[in-house]
């Protein structure tokens, strides 16, 4: 797995966002075991105890959980997983459209333009 | 258990300059702290004042609770800027000379890291560029199962690919009781690595925060702040 740490914004929330998307993308298949968090910090070249607080905050979330001294799983929930699939989506939509407010479209044009878009990739 | 590192107005005089002002800090185990400043703001003069090569001026700095001396060097695996090994020696000398200098050398670990960076252990130190000089150095130094490691400048003279093997190598290092300290000016590369900062500036602490701390009160990176701070 790739992973693109941006300068603005803590570390921690964006492995835990690179984790749920590896999750929801099936790169970390459901019910499986998570490599360690050393294994996972190295990965990533970030600090262990950074990889760890993200973990714990995947925990919380209920994306992953922890077997007794046997490390950290993937949760078998399908549901939660497409219930913080969806939530990305939303982020990236939103993201999405606030771009295009940048640029100076409205709304509806940025929807016409997305439709005209798919209908172009056909 | 007492910090790692401790200085309790801890200050330091060269004759009538005064290159570190009273400084305060305490350091925790298992970390991996960068010590950041400008040139000639303290990082090199704290970091021997902790490896026991000066003595403060005033006040104190503690190494798990002792003040520096044969204990503490027991401790601590210190990277100088500047080499002091005899440059003669082949690197699989030196390896021997470090084994029989400090009872936690793993020599195994050191010769593990010589083959994944393509040393050759019969090569002489006199034979080798600057960068794979420094290398050499640091394999020592990262080598010895020690409490704290204080890196002055570990990775400025080497290619990136090896900077990154090297940093991976402090990552993979990582134990919840030691404590790396990483003084460097090349912060944007070592950055992700850190979870506490410490910058320094004109012989005084400027700030001391966790870095994600910076990174959410500041809404930038650690290296883009340190640009705006000491803006020349």
């Amino acid at each position: 797995m790739a992973w693109d740490l941006k300068n603005d914004r803590p570390i921690y929330t964006q492995l835990v966002e690179q984790i749920a998307i590896g999750i929801v993308s099936g790169n970390y298949p459901i019910g499986e075991k998570l490599p360690s968090v050393r294994d996972l910090a190295s990965q990533a070249a970030v600090n262990p105890n950074t990889m760890q607080r993200a973990l714990t905050e995947l925990e919380r979330k209920g994306l992953v959980h922890t077997q007794r001294t046997n490390g950290r799983y993937i949760t078998e929930d399908n549901g939660m997983i497409e219930k913080v699939r969806q939530e990305l989506a939303q982020e990236q939509i939103s993201e999405f459209i606030q771009s295009m407010t940048k640029l100076g479209f409205k709304k509806t044009e940025t929807v016409q333009l997305i439709n005209k878009f798919m209908e172009e990739e056909k | 258990m007492a910090p790692i590192l401790e200085c309790k107005g801890l200050n330091k005089f060269y004759g009538g300059k005064q290159a570190l002002k009273t400084i305060d800090l305490s350091l925790g185990r298992g970390r991996i702290v960068g010590l950041l400043g400008p040139n000639g703001s303290g990082k090199t003069t704290l970091i021997k004042l902790a490896s026991g090569l000066l003595t403060p001026t005033g006040g104190e700095i503690l190494i798990d609770g002792k003040q520096p001396g044969i204990e503490t060097k027991k401790l601590v695996s210190y990277l100088p800027e500047r080499t002091y090994l005899n440059d003669w020696m082949k690197v699989r000398d030196i390896i021997d000379f470090f084994c029989d200098f400090y009872g936690d050398f793993n020599k195994e670990k050191a010769y593990d890291m010589l083959s994944r960076l393509n040393i050759n252990p019969n090569d002489r130190l006199k034979s080798m560029s600057k960068g794979t000089k420094e290398k050499v150095q640091l394999i020592l130094v990262m080598s010895r199962e020690a409490k704290l490691y204080l890196l002055d400048e570990p990775i400025g003279g080497v290619d990136p690919a090896a900077r990154d093997y090297i940093l991976r190598t402090i990552i993979g290092n990582y134990s919840e009781d030691s404590t790396v300290v990483i003084s460097t000016h090349l912060i944007a590369d070592i950055e992700p690595v850190l979870d506490y900062v410490v910058f320094i500036n004109q012989g005084d602490i400027a700030m001391s925060a966790t870095l994600d701390q910076i990174r959410e009160e500041q809404g930038k990176s650690v290296d883009e702040l340190f640009r705006e701070v000491f803006r020349c």
